[in-house]
């Protein structure tokens, strides 16, 4: 006992040097990240000095807030202090509403954080099931009717499937709300537009992964142990086929944040998404940039995630660290 | 021999196929093996010659789709595994019967622990609490010549001949009357190869337990087996005691067999491989399989598929010179 | 059986290959795809109504001519897909839709295999430093979702069909740039490119002859992926406004304007959405096709 004991402290002591490696490698993904960002976002025609005081607005107290916001300094200097306020919380103000992007982006994050959430529970119940289903039942009516289903899945654009959505059950039905943020019920339409997608995919993933782990040696020396057919799906198939399809749901996360953008903006949903949709209709550089930026923060940090519990799925990867 | 003469296994007339796009490949054809309790039958043939299948048969795992059981029956202790549920036949599997598999390094599942992998099968097949079975499991481990504190390392912490050794300590776990090893030492270097075999070998005594050992190693069978059985395409073509085999190989394929071994104690120019190469399972031959490669083949062997010849105790073989039909003395 | 069934295969491989080019295989291969050839036809309808278009409605007078008299009449005779909210002839605009999409897509696409095609295949050939730096820095690119980054471009250059192109195009380079310089390290090693050196082939000539060539297999099966995404992203980004301009007919921008009239006229949004799944359905259906004729070992 105390052996084992000592053994999993050991492998503790290991994951936390590898989350921390892992923590530090993430600072220059985001140095990169709000770089490519700020580069493109410098490409906006107009003086930003001119558009947050607008149009009217006397030529000298434009320059004096020129001079304020530091505009004329060289690029790298102004990227510098842009990273340097961001680290510290301040992404400037909003052009529109005048009022600091951070709380703003702050404000609606949770929104659409728990619509993305949503939409994946709704993606992995759904994929990981039928996926597994499919590939141990191959070639049979519902294999063929979920793979079916999952490449219409795929190829489905998701804001016209909340449109559809809409139309049949709220429009036609009047179950549930076709938009905004009242009721629990809310969250139903827009997070079904959002995971449809991702579950078509993780089921075509969850699939062929499972296709190939059945296919392997150990599974046959499974059987070959005598081992319940139902067991070996479950104990020795599943846990190895699900590895690649954790990536799979993290890099689905990302992709629905993205999606979010559109799905936010079919159902009106108060998230930061829609707040981006917004913001480029305004000109409003800065809560344009502090909202990809935010987003694909996000990203990378579930992505991080991922990875960390991918560690402690495969003991492979876990002891590629303990070197 | 002072082992019990009892019958384990009888095997007549089995056939597997598999049907896939570009035709049905009659893997397994009317093969026929018997063994009794403790014997060793070495199967021997190149790849592709349907050894392995032979074994899945046996542990009724040939992967449907594409395989088939299309004929025979398999007799195991006086029942017909063919005949029996799936529930029986996994009640057997891993306990009565147990298989090694060729390559070590994909045999165990790279997510659970080797302990876990030998307790499962411990736990399936004896009333073992789950601490006994662990503890059953590290003797299992130790025994194969591994320290029982290693039952909670990974298989990828193993090398591939520590591999094979877990692979051995699972299917024996159980103490099985019946042990399938298919090319068990194939995958591992030279130098494990032997201590894998010897590991194999006193177990196998020490327990009492039958084997069939798949091989295409003859030096191998000449160390381990008490019987052989030369798989041609499906076929078995020459069945006899090691001794017969070794003194007397009838079929001209054993004998071009043989002639590819390079003798220490005989000194002889060059090597006498088997010319051509193993037909295209699914356009097999007509008449005898092996006629298109066999030295003495007459325009009957394109013809006629031979029989079975008893030419001496327990040694058959299946060729059209020992029907009588073909005048000729096959020669080493 | 295992090793008998992919011994055969590969006999049986080999024996085709000597009688047949390797593309004429991939064709045979994938002419046996029942799934892939619909998507082939549809995509050749689909092609031939885009190439056709003028001929089959004349843009100034049938697509982008407003008619208010006949705003928003359902599937009729007339109107076989109805009109919209302008009375202008949905069907009309989704041909000439059609060509807008496979440009936009095909264009995109050819953006991103150009740009992260040689990124990868420079990363993969010289390795080293060049190759850290590369990878590491499409590494960053990926850390951002796709459609945020092409919605970052064309917010900051302006909506328009070349910005659109562009912006799509670089999102998806990251991908590209790893497939091909995957292959290239497969490649690169082989003993046939070794054979090319020592018969004094420069490093361009290589790249040229042997590497790409080698590397298109995986290239053509994301290409036809990627034209999927791209009009997917072509249409999620004019449905936002960020996309094609009034009055060209564009499918996500057709459909966004539907959305006002989802009560009164469901024909608006729905027609040019089954117009997009579909075109997404058959370059996904080729795609797949693609991808287990030109490797047949991973077909299940």
């Amino acid at each position: 006992m105390g052996f084992a004991l000592t053994v999993k402290s050991e492998g503790r002591i290991i994951m936390h040097k590898y989350i921390f490696k892992r923590l530090l490698l993430l600072i220059p993904v985001l140095l990169g990240v709000t770089f490519i960002v700020f580069t493109i976002m410098s490409f906006t025609p107009g003086d930003p000095a001119q558009l947050m005081l607008g149009e009217s607005a006397p030529p000298d107290a434009v320059e004096q807030l020129r001079q304020e916001m530091g505009l004329d300094d060289p690029f790298l200097v102004q990227y510098l202090r842009f990273v340097g306020n961001a680290v510290r919380g301040d992404f400037g103000r909003s052009f529109s509403t005048k009022r600091p992007v951070f709380a703003e982006i702050f404000a609606r994050f949770p929104n659409t954080l728990a619509l993305a959430a949503v939409g994946v529970a709704i993606a992995v119940a759904i994929g990981i099931p039928v996926g597994i289903i499919s590939a141990t039942k191959q070639y049979s009516l519902m294999d063929s009717i979920s793979m079916i289903a999952a490449l219409l899945g795929v190829s489905m654009p998701n804001f016209w499937l909340g449109l559809m959505l809409i139309l049949v059950f709220s429009v036609g039905l009047g179950w549930l709300p076709f938009a905004g943020f009242e009721s629990a019920k809310s969250i139903i339409l827009p997070a079904i537009t959002l995971g449809t997608g991702a579950a078509a995919i993780i089921t075509r993933m969850t699939r062929s992964s499972m296709l190939e782990v059945i296919r392997q040696d150990f599974i046959r020396t499974a059987r070959a142990k005598g081992v319940a057919e139902k067991k070996v799906i479950n104990k020795h198939a599943l846990k190895n086929a699900l590895i690649p399809v954790i990536t799979v749901v993290g890099l689905q996360f990302g992709f629905l944040l993205g999606g979010a953008v559109l799905t936010e903006t079919v159902f009106s949903w108060p998230g930061v998404g829609r707040l981006l949709v917004e913001a480029i209709r305004q000109k409003d550089t800065p809560t344009v940039l502090a909202s990809v930026v935010f987003m694909a923060t996000t990203f990378s940090f579930v992505n991080l995630l991922v990875d960390i519990l991918y560690a402690y799925v495969d003991p492979r990867i876990k002891s590629q660290y303990s070197k | 021999m002072s082992k019990s003469k009892n019958k384990l296994l009888n095997i007549e007339d089995l056939g597997i196929e598999y049907v896939t796009e570009d035709g049905t490949v009659k893997a397994v054809n009317g093969i026929e093996i018997k063994l009794n309790e403790g014997e060793t039958l070495g199967l021997v043939g190149e790849t592709g010659a349907g050894k392995t299948t032979t074994a899945l048969g046996i542990m009724r795992l040939v992967p449907n789709p594409p395989g088939k059981i299309v004929s025979g029956k398999i007799e195991f202790e006086g029942s017909n595994l063919l005949d029996v549920s799936e529930e029986e036949m996994r009640m057997i599997r891993g306990n009565k019967i147990s298989m090694i598999f060729q390559d070590p390094m994909t045999s165990l599942n790279p997510v659970m622990t080797v302990g876990q992998q030998i307790a499962e099968v411990i736990e399936i097949h004896q009333d073992l609490s789950r601490q006994e079975a662990a503890k059953k499991s590290e003797e299992m481990l130790e025994l194969v010549g591994i320290p029982g504190s290693r039952a909670n390392d990974y298989p990828h912490q193993f090398s591939g001949g520590m591999k094979q050794r877990v692979v051995i300590a699972i299917s024996l776990a159980c103490n099985p009357q019946l042990l399938i090893a298919d090319e068990p030492t194939t995958a591992l270097d030279v130098t494990i190869q032997a201590q894998v075999l010897d590991l194999m070998n006193n177990l196998k005594k020490e327990f009492n337990t039958a084997m069939i050992l798949i091989t295409h190693d003859l030096g191998v069978v000449s160390e381990v087996c008490d019987k052989v059985a030369i798989m041609y395409a499906g076929e078995i073509i020459e069945s006899a005691t090691l001794e017969q085999l070794f003194t007397n190989p009838r079929h001209p394929y054993t004998v071009g067999l043989f002639g590819s071994i390079p003798n220490l104690e005989e000194e002889t120019d060059r090597l006498s491989p088997v010319k051509g190469l193993m037909p295209d399972p699914t356009d097999l031959p007509s008449g005898c399989k092996f006629h298109p490669r066999c030295p003495y083949a007459k325009d009957i062997c394109a013809k006629q598929d031979p029989n079975s010849t008893e030419i001496e105790a327990q040694h058959k073989v299946k060729c059209l010179i020992y029907e009588g039909l073909i005048d000729a003395e096959v020669k080493r | 059986m295992t090793s008998t069934l992919a011994d055969k295969s590969r006999t049986t491989l080999k024996k085709k290959n000597k009688k047949r080019s390797q593309w004429a295989e991939v064709w045979r291969r994938l002419k046996k795809n029942k799934m892939a050839m619909l998507g082939l036809a549809i995509l050749a309808v689909l092609i031939l109504g885009a190439v056709f278009a003028p001929w089959i409605a004349d843009y100034d007078e049938v697509v982008i001519k407003l008619d208010l008299v006949n705003r928003l009449q359902g599937p009729s005779a007339e109107n076989l897909l109805g009109t919209d909210e302008f009375g202008r002839d949905i069907l009309a605009r989704m041909i000439w839709g059609a060509r807008v999409s496979l440009r936009v897509g095909i264009l995109a696409v050819g953006i991103s295999i150009l740009i992260g095609g040689s990124l990868g295949a420079i990363a993969g050939f010289y390795g080293g430093k060049l190759d850290t730096v590369i990878m590491r820095i499409m590494d960053i690119f990926l850390a951002i979702p796709g459609i945020l980054l092409a919605i970052a471009i064309v917010s900051a250059l302006g909506p328009s069909l070349i910005n659109l192109m562009i912006a799509i195009g670089i999102s998806s380079v990251p991908s590209y740039a790893r497939i091909v310089r995957a292959s290239v390290l497969s490649i690169r090693e082989q003993e046939f490119i070794e054979a090319a050196r020592a018969i004094g082939a420069n490093d361009t000539r290589i790249i040229l002859k042997h590497i790409i060539p080698n590397a298109l297999a995986p290239v053509i099966v994301q290409g036809t992926l990627g034209v999927a995404g791209a009009i997917l992203s072509t249409a999620g980004l004019s449905f936002i406004g960020l996309g094609i301009q009034p009055p060209a007919p564009e499918w996500g921008a057709m459909l966004a304007t539907g959305r006002a009239f989802l009560r009164d006229a469901w024909h608006v949004t729905t027609f040019p959405g089954l117009a997009i799944m579909i075109t997404i359905l058959a370059l996904n259906l080729v795609g797949d096709g693609l991808r287990d004729a030109l490797d047949p070992r991973l077909k299940q």
